[in-house]
């Protein structure tokens, strides 16, 4: 029996366990949102459905739809590498294993080309990024409310960049991060509004082009629906309810809105993330820095 | 009189976010443009044609920014404002 090629039956269950581990979370936020769906007969434009409310010092905190299914699409992604990587061996024998190399490989070519050999530690940072932001958008393939056509998800990530940006301004000491915003001399105030609109230009940016393909969505459904309704309506009784222009159609739009133009913003996301990053760390001032420290030690322990 | 103010509120909003999404020129004159001289460019080197594609979409995706901010805009009169001035309106009377 040669044992190299067939799989365990132990291997299968461990893979079965977790592709179910894979997809529940998804199954329960589609049973959530079946029970909790406010039936309506229009075609309408609304938030996040407010599922909890906490009572906090300063304002209430309110447990959203667009949270409930991030964290979905977090734990469904976690379980997914789980399974990727399950079964990893030194020479690649499974499907998984060559995909899960191609895009590791993708990745580190995407950061070492755009950020430089010094940030090689940043494809697993920027891999998350990609995923977390197109799997959230392919959300709505499902029917689920995606978390990012909500502006408070996509604010808390550029937040999160606009922190690393700080930290990698602050790798160079607090004058060197003073001294990173005078870069023309009297350019300050620009330099700090510049910096102030970075978070807001990349939530806007990456909401701005979710919720437009949204927008559109709903609105050619609408006027699909009251065409065939024109076409249609002087049948008698329920031939004159079909909605037959709406077969086919929004899912062109789709196509475009849902998988193309989300699978982009995350792509788009993670590059101005890469070039922020890069562009705040001064490299020259960090090694004369470094050099300078070292020269101090050596000459105080003399 | 309540009526009319309620009337003046929703048509102004609406007017505002179709005055903002004017913005949208901008963005398509400068993302057209980029396109040409993309396809220009590919035109006359075809084997640099993934460097340039990706750098145009990159470019694209910056100059799309400012026409982004007019939607958003635009949503927000369209959408938030109109409750949040007749909040207003309800408490000054």
């Amino acid at each position: 029996m040669n044992k190299s090629t067939s799989k365990t039956l132990k291997f299968i269950l461990v893979d079965c366990v977790l592709l179910t581990c894979t997809f529940l979370p998804i199954a329960f936020v589609i049973i959530l949102e079946i029970l909790t769906r406010v039936p309506s007969d229009d075609i309408s434009l609304s938030g996040a459905q407010i599922f909890f409310e906490f009572n906090m010092p300063l304002q209430k905190l309110y447990i959203t739809e667009a949270q409930v299914n991030s964290w979905a699409v977090i734990i469904s992604i976690f379980f997914l590498c789980i399974f990727l990587t399950h079964g990893l061996a030194p020479k690649a024998k499974t499907k998984r294993q060559l995909l899960l190399e191609w895009v590791v490989e993708q990745t580190e070519k995407l950061v070492n080309g755009n950020m430089g050999e010094i940030f090689k530690n940043f494809a697993p940072f920027i891999a998350t990024v990609i995923a977390l932001s197109a799997f959230s958008s392919l959300l709505s393939l499902f029917g689920l409310y995606p978390p990012t056509s909500d502006i408070n998800i996509i604010a808390g990530w550029a937040l999160a960049v606009a922190g690393l940006i700080t930290y990698y301004r602050f790798k160079c000491g607090p004058i060197g991060y003073i001294k990173s915003f005078c870069d023309p001399i009297g350019m300050l105030p620009l330099n700090v509004i510049n910096e102030v609109a970075t978070p807001v230009s990349m939530t806007f940016r990456h909401y701005g082009n979710i919720i437009s393909g949204v927008v559109v969505s709903v609105l050619v459904g609408a006027g699909l629906q009251g065409l065939s309704h024109i076409v249609l309506g002087s049948l008698p009784g329920i031939l004159g309810e079909v909605p037959f222009l709406q077969i086919g159609i929004p899912a062109v739009l789709s196509v475009y809105f849902d998988i193309f133009s989300g699978c982009l913003q995350a792509y788009i996301f993670a590059m101005l993330t890469m070039m922020y990053v890069s562009g705040a760390f001064n490299i020259d001032e960090f090694e004369l820095r470094k050099k300078k420290k070292a020269l101090k030690k050596a000459n105080g322990g003399n | 009189m309540f009526e009319l103010a309620i009337g003046i509120i929703l048509g102004c909003c609406a007017l505002g976010a179709g005055i903002a999404m004017i913005a949208g020129i901008g963005p398509g004159i400068g993302e057209g443009n980029a396109v040409a001289k993309a396809c220009e460019a590919i035109g006359r080197q075809p084997e640099s044609k993934s460097a340039v594609t990706s750098t145009m979409i990159m470019g694209c995706a910056i100059a799309e920014t400012t026409g982004l901010y007019a939607l958003v805009v635009a949503i927000l009169l369209i959408f938030v404002a109109p409750g949040i001035m007749v909040d207003v309106l309800l408490s000054a009377i």
